[in-house]
């Protein structure tokens, strides 16, 4: 039973063709990484997913629903949660109040503050550095301190997938290591599932899952990500030379 | 010192005016990024909603009679529900335009509302009187000033620190600080775009109806152009104050009451009448030197 099904999303942009026949499928509680050279598409793929750029054609489903097209806040009150490139933190707003800003979706539940300050106590064990520094700007925060925190805000919403675009981007690769440790202890204890999006295949490799590369809009390998790193192939798909 | 105190409280009636007609403008941009030039219609048909439609130049009052305890309400409610019927109609389907098709749609609605008006009510000014009570004077450390204006003064004051209240301390209020910051990235965090805006609009028509109320009173006109000036005024309080800044924009049309005043006042007697040409330098001026505004909203500022 697949979370998340892609089939043959295809992504325009005028006459520039992003993503092409792109299809794709996730299982609950996997690790799927999207590497590829810049401009392969995926970047496109994740905002087509979370519902930010709307696919030119194709179906995507998530959990049950066509969810094709949908606006980003109706995808993301059915649990997928997008972790854009850049982190886009509010950094105007406090570090708690970004933290808390996409808990609003749960308000018609009943007893949901009790379990948003829950859900803000377990992000705070997680990352104590937020705690320390909750009630200042978060724009005030260095960059590994902000990716924590998007990765944090996106938990609050209590997701079933997280799907973030680029966590290593500008950071340090000790910091980096500090990320992606935690995003992997998270995936392990809530059984979530996590879609992310890497340039280069060598964190993949290190983290091992499953990894799809893509290349000018269209995925080239599809399989185990240790596996893939050792192949021909993916010299192939990055360097250019092979039947491209 | 008497006639000192009568400079500061005008300066500081009328920068109130700006300051709450700047604060309509900049909440609807800063979720939308939509400069609205219809919200000074939307200030005129506030106070004809009092009025019973005829073109005699004679106003005939009708809501207008009501006790003050239910004119206030139901100005605001008016306000509000013009505002987000504009959303809904006509600004709506402009979601993903860009800015200058937007500001165009808003000189579009504008007029609309305008000749609405017209058709209505004639063009002719109407003399109404509106809460007379308000217009006697009191007397504050040696100067006479008219109730109106202190009454302006506080309601404004109660209004920022109310909506300072409600921006910080509201479910409501955070969604809308974020979304005015980054609007896609709320979304994708689950808040509604529709529910976001829609409140911004009926915040904003309500601080239209506020103006019309106080413009009401103080002139004991209704006029069809009469919220214009205002508009004016605000729109360049917004611009100096930074796009999208509230707090920009309430000091700016402070700033720019003050000016205006305090030119009416310093600048010799032929001068006088190309006051707002001063008062037009200076904002060129700021502009010159802060480009961005006096505070530049995050929102809007490159991000690194």
């Amino acid at each position: 039973m697949s979370l998340l099904t892609l089939a043959n999303v295809t992504i325009r942009y005028g006459r520039l063709m992003a993503v092409r026949n792109v299809a794709l499928s996730m299982a609950e509680g996997e690790i799927l990484f999207i590497t590829g050279p810049n401009g392969a598409g995926k970047s496109s793929l994740l905002r087509a997913i979370a519902g930010v750029t709307p696919p030119s054609g194709g179906r995507i489903d998530f959990a049950d629903h066509d969810i094709t097209g949908r606006a980003p806040e109706d995808i993301a009150r059915l649990g997928l949660s997008m972790v854009p490139e850049g982190r886009e933190v509010f950094g105007s707003l406090t570090i708690e109040e970004n933290l808390m800003v996409g808990t609003g979706m749960h308000s018609r539940e009943s007893g949901w503050k009790a379990r948003a300050a829950e859900a803000l106590e377990e992000i705070y064990v997680t990352f104590p550095i937020l705690k320390d520094r909750r009630h200042s700007q978060a724009g005030l925060l260095s960059g590994g301190q902000q990716q924590m925190l998007v990765i944090g805000r996106a938990l609050m919403t209590n997701p079933r997938l997280i799907a973030i675009d680029e966590p290593s981007l500008g950071l340090a690769p000790n910091i980096t290591d500090q990320v992606y440790e935690r995003l992997i202890a998270l995936q392990a204890s809530r059984k979530l599932t996590l879609l992310i999006v890497e340039q280069s295949s060598t964190r993949a490799m290190m983290v091992g899952g499953r990894m799809i590369l893509m290349r000018g809009g269209e995925v080239v390998l599809d399989g185990d990500a240790r596996k893939i790193g050792q192949s021909d192939a993916m010299q192939a798909a990055y360097f250019g030379y092979g039947d491209h | 010192m008497g006639s000192v105190m009568q400079v500061v409280f005008d300066a500081a009636s009328l920068g109130s005016l700006y300051a709450l007609a700047a604060l309509g403008i900049a909440l609807i941009f800063g979720v939308m990024r939509l400069v609205n030039f219809a919200h000074g219609d939307v200030i005129a048909a506030c106070v004809f909603v009092l009025l019973w439609p005829s073109v005699d130049a004679v106003a005939i009052v009708f809501a207008g009679n009501l006790p003050w305890f239910l004119l206030i309400p139901f100005v605001l409610a008016m306000g509000a529900l013009l505002s987000v019927l504009s959303e809904i109609v006509v600004f709506r389907r402009f979601r993903n335009a860009n800015p200058a098709t937007m500001m165009i749609a808003s000189f579009a609605l504008g007029f609309v509302i305008r000749y609405f008006l017209l058709m209505l009510y004639s063009s002719r000014p109407k003399s109404i009187s509106l809460l007379p009570e308000l217009s006697q004077p009191v007397e504050i450390l040696g100067a006479r000033i008219p109730l109106l204006q202190v009454i302006t003064i506080i309601v404004t004051i109660a209004v920022l620190f109310g909506l300072v209240a409600f921006l910080r301390r509201t479910r409501f209020g955070l969604e809308m600080r974020a979304a005015a910051e980054n609007f896609t990235m709320a979304r994708v965090l689950g808040v509604r775009a529709n529910r976001v805006i829609m409140g911004a609009f009926a915040l904003s028509g309500a601080l239209a109806a506020a103006i019309a109320l106080i413009l009401g009173s103080q002139t004991g006109t209704a006029n069809i152009v009469m919220g214009a000036n205002v508009m004016l005024m605000a729109f360049i309080a917004t611009v100096i104050g930074g796009m999208g800044s509230l707090a920009g924009a309430v000091i700016a049309g402070f700033a720019l009451g003050a000016i205006a005043v305090v030119m009416q006042v310093i600048l010799p007697p032929d001068a006088r009448a190309f006051r707002d040409a001063f008062v037009y330098g200076a904002v060129i001026l700021v502009l010159i030197f802060r480009p961005q505004g006096l505070l530049a909203a995050r929102g809007t500022k490159e991000r690194v």
